[in-house]
C-alpha cells in the first residue's frame, strides 16, 4: 500500500441531503453482477433443470408407463416438479452474499433495499424459472401431455415461477442467517405456493379440456402483480432481520 | 389511545391488569362452554340429513373460527411489535402460536371424525379441510422459524414478518382452494351446508364460539403472564415479586 | 452540514447479558475513535449499531443533530463500513467487485479510477484475476480500495488490519490519520496498537457492563 498523497488533496465533503439518482445505476449493476456470478457457476443454473428432468422420470417408473394415465396427471406432475426444482435453488439466493459479507454492504447502501433485492430475484427467475418453463414442454412430451397444452404449460410456468421466486425469496431472506435454513425454507414457503400451483396446473388442465385458459393466466398475472407489490418490502424487512443474527 | 399504547410498553402494568382480568374470562369460558355443550348435545334438535352426527359442529366450528382468528392475531401482534416495539405483543404472539396450531389440529381432527359418518372415510380433500391443513402448515412454519433463531429479537421479528405474509396469503389460499374444489368435485355435498340453520341449532353454536373465545383469551393471558416472568426474570420488579412470594 | 455522530445512553443486551449500558458518545470530524475491549465485549455489535445495521438496542443515535431514524439515508450516504468479512466476491475480479460497489454508491465510475484505487492498495497487476485466487490479505486490500474509490467522510472499520502484511498495516494506519486530519472521521476496532497522537480517542468496553438492572 503506497502512501496516499492524492487523498490529502481530496476534499472531504459531508453530504447534507439525501442522495438523488443513482438508483438505476445500482439496480442495473446488481442485475449484471448476479447474472455474471451465476453464469460463471453454470452448475448452479443447470442443477435445477437436471433435478426437474430426474423427478419427472421417477413418476412413470413409480406409477405406470401407461400413456393414458400419465396424460391425466401430467399437468399436476409437471407443475409440482418444476415448483420443487425452483425451490431447490432458492436457498443460495442470498446465502453466498451473506457468507462473504456483501449482503451487509447491500444493506448499507443509501438506495432502497427492496428494489436491489428485486433485481436479485429477477436474476433468479431469469436463470431458474424461465429455463424450467422452456424445458417443461419437452418433459410434457415424455409424459404424453395432450397436444394443444404445450404453449400454455410454458407460459403458465413462466408467469407462475416469477411469483414463486418472489414469494420464495421472502423465505430465503428469513432463513439466510440460519446455518441450516434449507429444510425450514421449504416448510415456510411451500404452503404459500399453493395458490400459484392451483392456477398454474389449472391453466394447463383447462387447455386440455378446451376451457378458457385466459382466465387462469389472468389470475396468475394478478398473483404476480400482488407479489411484485408486497414481496420486495417483505424481503427487505427480512434481510434486515437476518443480518442481526 | 396513546396513553393505552404507552401503558402496554410496561410488562409490569400488563402483569397487574391481566391478573384482574383473567378470572372473568375463565369464568365466562366455563359457563359458556358448559351451557353450550349441554344445550348442543342434549337439547338441540337432530339434523334431518345427518342425524346426531352433526353435533360435532359444536366443537369443529368454534375450533375452526379460533384457528383462523389466532393467525390474524399473530399478524396484528407482529405488526404492533414491529411498529411500536411493544414487547408484550411479541410475548402474546409467542404463546398464541402453539395454541392456534392446537386449535387447527382440533378442527382438522373433528372434521376427520365427522367424515366417517358423512363420507364413510377419515379424509376427504374437502375445500375446508384442505384450507385448514394448509393453515396448520403455516402455523408450524411460524413456530419453527421462531425456534430457529439464536437471538430472541430476531426470532420475534422474523416470526412477525412471516405471520404478516401469511395473513395476506390466507384469503388467497382460501379462495383458490375453494375454486380448485368446485372444479374437481362439482356435485359433492358439503357438510356445513349453507342452508339456514334453525335457531335452536345455531344459538348453542354461538354460545360455544363465545366460550371458545373466552377460553382462548383467558389461556393467552395466563401464558403471557408466565412468559413475562420468564423474559423479565432479571428485572427488579420480578425479583421483588419473587421475594414477596417467599 | 457537519460530521457529528452522537449516541445517548446506548445499551445492548444479548442473551440476558448487557454488553454495554449507559454508553454515551460524541464523535466529530477529525477524530479517530478506537473501540477497545476483550473478545466478546461487544465491539463489533457497537460498530454495527453505530453504522445503522442493528436495530436491537436501547438509547438514541443522532447524525448531525437529527435522530438517526429521520436522517438514515443521509447518514448512509456519508458512511463507509468495512466489516469482518471483506465483502469481496470470489468469482469476480477486483475490478468487477469495485465496479459493483461504485454502482451501489450511485456512481457510474470509470475504469481509470478503479485501476488507480487498486494500484494504491498495491494490487497493480491483479486487476483481472478472480478474487478467489487472491490471498486473504489481498482480498482485504480489494475491500480497502473502496476507501479512496468512494470518498465518504465517516469510516467504520471492523478489524481492518486483519491478514494485512506489515508494510500494508503501516500504510493503512497513515491513511487513517490522513483521513482524520483532512476532516474525516474513523471509527475502528483493532488488536493492532495504533500510534498515539492528538486525533486518537478510545472507547473501552467490557468490565463494568455486566450487571443488570432496570
Amino acid at each position: 500500500m503506497s502512501a496516499t498523497d492524492g487523498a490529502l488533496t481530496k476534499e472531504i465533503r459531508v453530504a447534507g441531503e439525501e442522495p438523488r439518482g443513482g438508483l438505476a445505476v445500482a439496480v442495473w449493476a446488481t442485475l449484471k453482477r448476479d447474472l455474471m456470478l451465476l453464469l460463471r457457476r453454470r452448475s448452479e443454473v443447470l442443477n435445477p433443470l437436471v433435478f426437474f428432468a430426474i423427478v419427472i422420470t421417477l413418476f412413470p417408473i413409480g406409477i405406470s408407463p401407461d400413456p393414458a394415465l400419465l396424460a391425466a396427471i401430467a399437468p399436476g406432475l409437471l407443475w409440482v416438479a418444476a415448483l420443487l426444482a425452483a425451490l431447490l435453488s432458492l436457498d443460495s439466493l442470498f446465502r453466498a452474499d451473506y457468507d462473504d459479507g456483501s449482503l451487509e454492504q447491500l444493506l448499507l447502501t443509501p438506495q432502497p433495499l427492496a428494489l436491489l433485492a428485486l433485481a436479485k430475484v429477477a436474476v433468479h427467475w431469469l436463470l431458474t424459472g424461465l429455463p424450467l418453463a422452456l424445458m417443461a414442454p419437452v418433459l410434457g412430451l415424455m409424459l404424453a401431455l395432450p397436444a394443444g397444452s404445450y404453449v400454455v404449460l410454458a407460459v403458465s410456468l413462466a408467469l407462475g415461477s416469477a411469483s414463486l421466486s418472489l414469494i420464495g425469496a421472502i423465505g430465503a431472506a428469513l432463513t439466510v442467517g440460519l446455518s441450516r435454513g434449507g429444510v425450514l425454507l421449504s416448510l415456510l414457503v411451500l404452503p404459500l405456493y399453493i395458490p400459484v400451483l392451483i392456477f398454474g396446473a389449472g391453466a394447463v388442465q383447462a387447455a386440455i379440456f378446451g376451457d378458457g385458459v385466459l382466465a387462469h393466466l389472468a389470475i396468475l398475472g394478478a398473483l404476480l402483480a400482488l407479489a411484485l407489490i408486497f414481496a420486495p418490502l417483505a424481503i427487505a424487512a427480512s434481510l434486515r432481520i437476518s443480518i442481526n443474527g | 389511545m396513546w396513553a393505552f399504547i404507552n401503558k402496554l410498553r410496561s410488562p409490569k402494568w400488563f402483569y397487574g391488569i391481566s391478573a384482574r382480568l383473567q378470572p372473568w374470562f375463565w369464568a365466562a369460558a366455563l359457563i359458556l362452554i358448559v351451557t353450550g355443550t349441554i344445550w348442543g348435545l342434549a337439547f338441540a334438535p337432530a339434523d334431518y340429513q345427518q342425524g346426531n352426527s352433526f353435533r360435532i359442529i359444536y366443537v369443529h366450528v368454534p375450533a375452526a373460527f379460533l384457528a383462523q382468528s389466532i393467525f390474524v392475531s399473530l399478524a396484528v401482534t407482529g405488526l404492533v411489535f414491529m411498529v411500536w416495539k411493544i414487547k408484550i405483543a411479541d410475548m402474546a404472539a409467542t404463546v398464541m402460536a402453539p395454541l392456534g396450531a392446537a386449535m387447527t389440529f382440533v378442527a382438522l381432527f373433528s372434521g376427520a371424525v365427522w367424515g366417517v359418518p358423512t363420507w364413510g372415510t377419515w379424509w376427504m380433500w374437502d375445500a375446508r379441510l384442505t384450507s385448514m391443513l394448509i393453515l396448520l402448515f403455516l402455523y408450524l412454519g411460524v413456530i419453527a422459524l421462531r425456534g430457529a433463531f439464536a437471538s430472541r429479537d430476531s426470532a420475534s421479528r422474523a416470526a412477525s414478518v412471516l405471520a404478516m405474509v401469511g395473513v395476506i396469503n390466507i384469503p388467497i389460499i382460501k379462495y383458490s382452494v375453494d375454486w380448485w374444489y368446485t372444479l374437481h368435485q362439482p356435485a359433492t355435498f358439503t357438510v356445513t351446508g349453507r342452508a339456514a340453520m334453525p335457531m335452536e341449532m345455531w344459538l348453542p353454536l354461538l354460545i360455544m364460539v363465545l366460550g371458545f373465545y373466552s377460553f382462548f383469551i383467558a389461556l393467552t393471558l395466563m401464558r403471557t403472564r408466565s412468559e413475562i416472568l420468564r423474559r423479565e426474570s432479571n428485572k427488579r420488579w420480578v425479583r421483588e415479586l419473587a421475594e414477596e412470594a417467599n | 452540514m457537519s460530521l457529528r455522530l452522537q449516541g445517548q445512553n446506548l445499551a445492548c443486551e444479548r442473551d440476558d447479558r448487557w454488553l454495554f449500558q449507559g454508553l454515551s458518545l460524541d464523535i466529530q470530524a477529525g477524530e479517530i475513535v478506537r473501540v477497545e475491549g476483550p473478545n466478546g465485549s461487544g465491539k463489533t455489535t457497537l460498530l454495527k449499531i453505530l453504522s445503522g445495521q442493528l436495530a436491537d438496542y436501547e438509547g438514541e443515535l443522532f447524525w448531525d443533530g437529527r435522530p438517526m431514524r429521520e436522517a438514515r439515508e443521509i447518514f448512509l450516504s456519508n458512511l463507509l463500513y468495512l466489516g469482518h468479512a471483506p465483502g469481496v466476491k470470489a468469482a469476480l475480479t477486483p475490478l468487477e467487485n469495485l465496479a459493483w460497489y461504485q454502482a451501489l454508491a450511485g456512481q457510474r465510475g470509470g475504469e481509470a479510477a478503479r485501476f488507480a484505487a487498486l494500484e494504491e492498495v498495491g494490487l497493480a497487476g491483479f486487476e483481472d484475476v478472480p478474487a478467489g485466487q487472491l490471498s486473504a490479505g489481498q482480498q482485504r486490500r480489494v475491500a480497502l480500495a473502496r476507501l479512496s474509490l468512494t470518498p465518504r467522510p465517516l469510516w467504520v472499520l471492523d478489524e481492518p488490519f486483519t491478514a494485512i502484511d506489515r508494510d500494508g498495516v503501516a500504510a493503512l494506519e497513515r491513511r487513517l490519520f490522513e483521513h482524520a486530519r483532512a476532516g474525516g472521521c474513523v471509527l475502528v476496532t483493532t488488536h493492532h496498537e495504533l500510534t498515539p497522537c492528538a486525533e486518537l480517542r478510545r472507547i473501552r468496553l467490557g468490565g463494568g457492563g455486566l450487571d443488570v438492572g432496570n
